[in-house]
């Protein structure tokens, strides 16, 4: 039962703080001529609780993340630049595996030696030594999107309450990470290290939750302020998003399925 | 009499034989982004800005054609009376939405990285705004309407691979669905986001 609400838990932090995934990310563009899938194809289960729990989420946004993620602005930028440099090392326990799922064994490498470099020579992760040794950062890779390069479709999207916006298919992904999946939570709180404290994960979840949200105040801003149907605004930003990490293109050709606009003559 | 037709005729074969220059869209996105730049980091009060935002929309946007692309399957569905009013609101909901997502930006840096043709029709440019004490890089694609080589247009902006213009076709396709299809409810929208 303790287990079970441990993942829970970090679900809930690792999850909630990508509510905004839509609002910016630090991956590639990549849109086309094979992606013939409409986000509006994926099966918006149960609307009307799901538009509920978004207005609740939205709630706890307000009054919880978004003025923490405002005073976390305030700190100096090298702290901040640590705090996201160490994050993002430590992501790349998740990473390297489904890079190797996904087959891209390159990838996988080059992440392993920036891992290597920057937990060491950088500290911890908090200084990009690899970056300055011509390794440059590469995209993020989690065990949802190595399902969706397998072929599994999303299934349902459905909003959770916290959690937020997500799929059937990026849920069991996320639980990968509980089943071993994730090296930094099989050091904190599947086995103990002696090294780590379990708190040490909770803290990381939230800081990089926090860390993301505050480089997206404003487009998160200006999407609540332009939107007549937040919700659904939302839902096909979340989609699209899943999409295009998923194709792990560099090459930016269209936009997702675009036969509406070979209809649509003005000149 | 002789002399005027003359004028005439020399005029003609001068407009025939003078190829017309073909603007390219990575010229126009530069010289936009410059004259964005230059209005947002003026001393301008806020309407003034907006005023000059929204000439540069009308003149380098196809407004009209966005509004017909984010309308999805239900275009086909309406009369020419619907299609004019919808045109009219579209246009007013899009000017409001555009200036009001710039006008927070005090002078966006914005670098072109390349370029891309699709076809004969579409051109992809490939921007980056650059990081600044808030906000990291943010990486946007400009998608070109380029039919009329003369005239190139913006179609559509691809935010870190987020498209905006699938964005908004598929908000509206939702409050259309949530209305069992009825345009009026779309309308009542957009009549509702322009005054507000």
């Amino acid at each position: 039962m303790k287990k079970i609400l441990t993942i829970f838990l970090i679900l809930i932090i690792s999850q909630a703080l990508s509510l905004n995934v839509y609002a910016g990310s630090d991956g590639t563009i990549n849109l086309n001529n094979n992606t013939k899938h409409k986000s509006s194809e994926v099966k918006d289960c149960f609307e009307t609780i799901n538009r509920g729990i978004f207005a609740f989420n939205q709630g706890l946004d307000k009054i919880f993340f978004k003025p923490v993620a405002k005073g976390y602005r305030y700190l100096p930028k090298p702290i901040r630049s640590g705090t996201s440099n160490a994050l993002s090392n430590l992501s790349n326990v998740v990473t390297i595996p489904n890079n190797i799922l996904q087959g891209q064994f390159k990838e996988a490498g080059i992440n392993t030696l920036r891992f290597s470099i920057n937990t060491t020579l950088g500290i911890a992760g908090i200084f990009d030594v690899a970056s300055y040794y011509g390794l440059d950062k590469l995209d993020k890779e989690d065990y949802g999107q190595t399902l969706g390069t397998w072929g599994v479709k999303e299934g349902c999207y459905f909003v959770l309450p916290v959690l937020g916006p997500t799929t059937v298919r990026d849920t069991i992904g996320s639980l990968a990470n509980f089943g071993g999946g994730d090296a930094w939570y099989n050091v904190t709180i599947a086995n103990d290290t002696k090294y780590f404290e379990n708190s040490d994960y909770y803290y990381s979840r939230l800081t990089a939750g926090i860390d993301f949200r505050a480089k997206n105040l404003e487009a998160f801003n200006s999407l609540e302020n332009n939107s007549m149907d937040l919700y659904a605004s939302v839902r096909s930003l979340y989609l699209q998003d899943r999409k295009r990490k998923i194709l792990n293109s560099d090459e930016t050709t269209e936009t997702m399925n675009d036969d509406d606009w070979e209809e649509i003559d003005t000149q | 009499m002789f002399k005027a037709k003359f004028i005439t005729l020399i005029f003609l074969i001068a407009v025939l034989i003078i190829p017309i220059e073909a603007k390219e869209p990575g010229k126009l996105i530069n010289e936009i982004v410059n004259e964005a730049s230059i209005i947002l980091s003026s001393s301008d009060p806020v309407e003034s800005k907006i005023i000059r935002l929204n000439d540069i929309a009308e003149r380098s946007v196809d407004i009209d054609g966005i509004g017909m692309y984010t309308l999805g399957k239900y275009r086909k569905s309406l009369n020419e009376n619907q299609k004019i009013k919808y045109r009219k609101l579209f246009k007013s909901y899009f000017l409001k939405s555009f200036s009001s997502r710039l006008v927070d930006y005090s002078d966006p840096k914005i670098n072109i990285v390349s370029e891309k043709k699709i076809n004969e029709k579409y051109t992809i440019v490939n921007t980056v705004l650059e990081a600044t004490s808030k906000n990291p890089e943010i990486k946007i694609d400009w998608r070109i309407y380029t039919k009329n080589p003369e005239r190139p247009l913006i179609r559509d902006l691809i935010v870190e691979g987020l498209s905006l213009a699938r964005t908004q076709k598929e908000e509206f396709r939702s409050i259309l669905q949530n209305n069992e299809g009825d345009i009026n409810f779309l309308f009542k929208s957009l009549e509702e986001f322009i005054i507000k």
